[in-house]
């Protein structure tokens, strides 16, 4: 199931909707790395809320797409991960070194507008 | 249990002649009932039992566990007494009775009515016999139940304590405004080091908190295992967006962390609370400062 990417003023957001496949998640990272450069957006987030789990595989990408995106001039946040689930992954190894996280969307927001000194631009 | 019960079952069915023995023994024992439980009180004053208890104190608790006693063989019936047992235990166990003082008085009983029975039959050898016969498995299973019910009542103690103990355990308060604390005191083992870790996960959602101060002065020493879940503990809080800051390490638990070769290059320490909680204020941008009426004040 394919993730639906919206656009916030500077911002895009993308929020997993139910468990997904690899191809899943390599298809929202390959949509995500590419539409940051269309929309010339300063900032992604990624709301992992409805996750029950994240493997390893699911961590690596969402780590690499973390990366790939500041390459491209944004930042990104992944938000609304599950204490069961944070735990679980530092248990596995799986700690997303290099990647911010935040509590939730408004959280997300609010950590991207105070990084990138934006917080009037957007409404 | 089943076996002295089925004793007892046979000794029952042996008929008219055990339950007429048993009849007068408790005749003999009610006729003599202030003079064997002031020789029963004597002998556990002489054997040191029950040292937490005042001599008058002792006294008392003798008598009624004499009547119950007596009851008891009268009727075949332990229920009454099972209650008073575990009554008993409820208020001498904290007192400091231990099980071999409880143990011990009951079978002191058992003796002093054993002796006063030798000396009322002995002229009669086949006559004390049977009357052994009869008594002894009735007063075996007495001291049993009384011993039973004593473990059952402190194990029971014991329950609520842990239980206690592990609710009083693992505060996490919010001192500010998205600003947690979590005071550890004492020893960690595994499953207090989970719950803690649990608690202070769900602490810092319910909150949205975005900083954490762990305090630890209160923990006098640190394994390897403990000290690799603190590190996941911190790692895991960061997912959720907080960071945490870790205070009051020790000196012995640094060098045992550098001994042990954790890695705590992710983790924030702090000396001391009030350095942490101010190191804490200064990330989530609070500035505490001295109000020129002398009043304490925080200003955002």
């Amino acid at each position: 199931m394919a993730v639906p990417i919206l656009k916030q003023g500077a911002y895009l957001i993308a929020t997993v909707q139910s468990a997904l496949t690899d191809a899943d998640l390599m298809q929202l990272r390959d949509a995500l790395v590419g539409r940051v450069g269309k929309s010339r957006s300063q900032g992604v987030i990624v709301d992992v809320t409805a996750l029950d789990v994240l493997d390893s595989f699911a961590s690596r990408t969402l780590r690499d797409l973390s990366h790939m995106i500041r390459l491209r001039g944004a930042e990104t946040v992944i938000v609304g991960i599950q204490p069961d689930v944070a735990f679980a992954m530092v248990q596995l190894g799986l700690t997303l070194e290099g990647v911010a996280a935040a509590l939730d969307l408004e959280e997300g927001l609010a950590y991207l507008d105070q990084k990138l000194k934006s917080g009037t631009q957007r409404n | 249990m089943a076996n002295l019960e089925s004793s007892f079952n046979q000794l029952t069915e042996m008929g008219e002649s055990i339950s007429t023995l048993l009849r007068e023994l408790v005749a003999h024992l009610r006729e003599n009932r202030t003079h064997l439980r002031q020789e029963w009180a004597r002998r556990i004053t002489e054997a040191k039992l029950l040292t937490a208890m005042s001599g008058d104190e002792v006294f008392n608790e003798a008598t009624a566990v004499y009547d119950q006693y007596v009851e008891a063989l009268e009727t075949g019936t332990f229920e009454t007494l099972q209650g008073y047992a575990r009554n008993l235990s409820e208020r001498i166990i904290p007192r400091g009775v231990e099980i071999h003082e409880v143990v011990g008085i009951v079978l002191l009983l058992r003796d002093v009515l054993a002796r006063s029975l030798f000396a009322k039959y002995q002229a009669d050898f086949a006559k004390l016999s049977r009357i052994l016969d009869a008594y002894e498995p009735a007063a075996n299973r007495i001291a049993n139940t009384v011993a039973v019910g004593f473990v059952q009542e402190r194990e029971r103690i014991i329950r609520e304590q842990q239980e206690a103990i592990r609710e009083l355990s693992t505060p996490v308060l919010q001192v500010r405004e998205r600003l947690l604390i979590l005071p550890i005191i004492g020893v960690i083992d595994p499953q207090r080091a989970r719950q803690l870790t649990e608690q202070l996960l769900r602490g810092i959602r319910t909150n949205r908190a975005k900083v954490v101060v762990i305090d630890i002065t209160g923990v006098a020493a640190m394994d390897s295992n403990i000290a690799n879940h603190l590190v996941q503990t911190v790692e895991a809080s960061r997912l959720l967006g907080a960071t945490v800051i870790v205070t009051g390490l020790s000196p012995e638990i640094a060098q045992t962390l550098v001994n042990i070769g954790v890695d705590l290059g992710k983790m924030t320490t702090v000396g001391d609370l009030q350095g942490g909680i101010e190191e804490a204020e200064r990330l989530l941008g609070y500035q505490v400062r001295v109000a020129p009426n002398g009043e304490q004040e925080n200003q955002a």
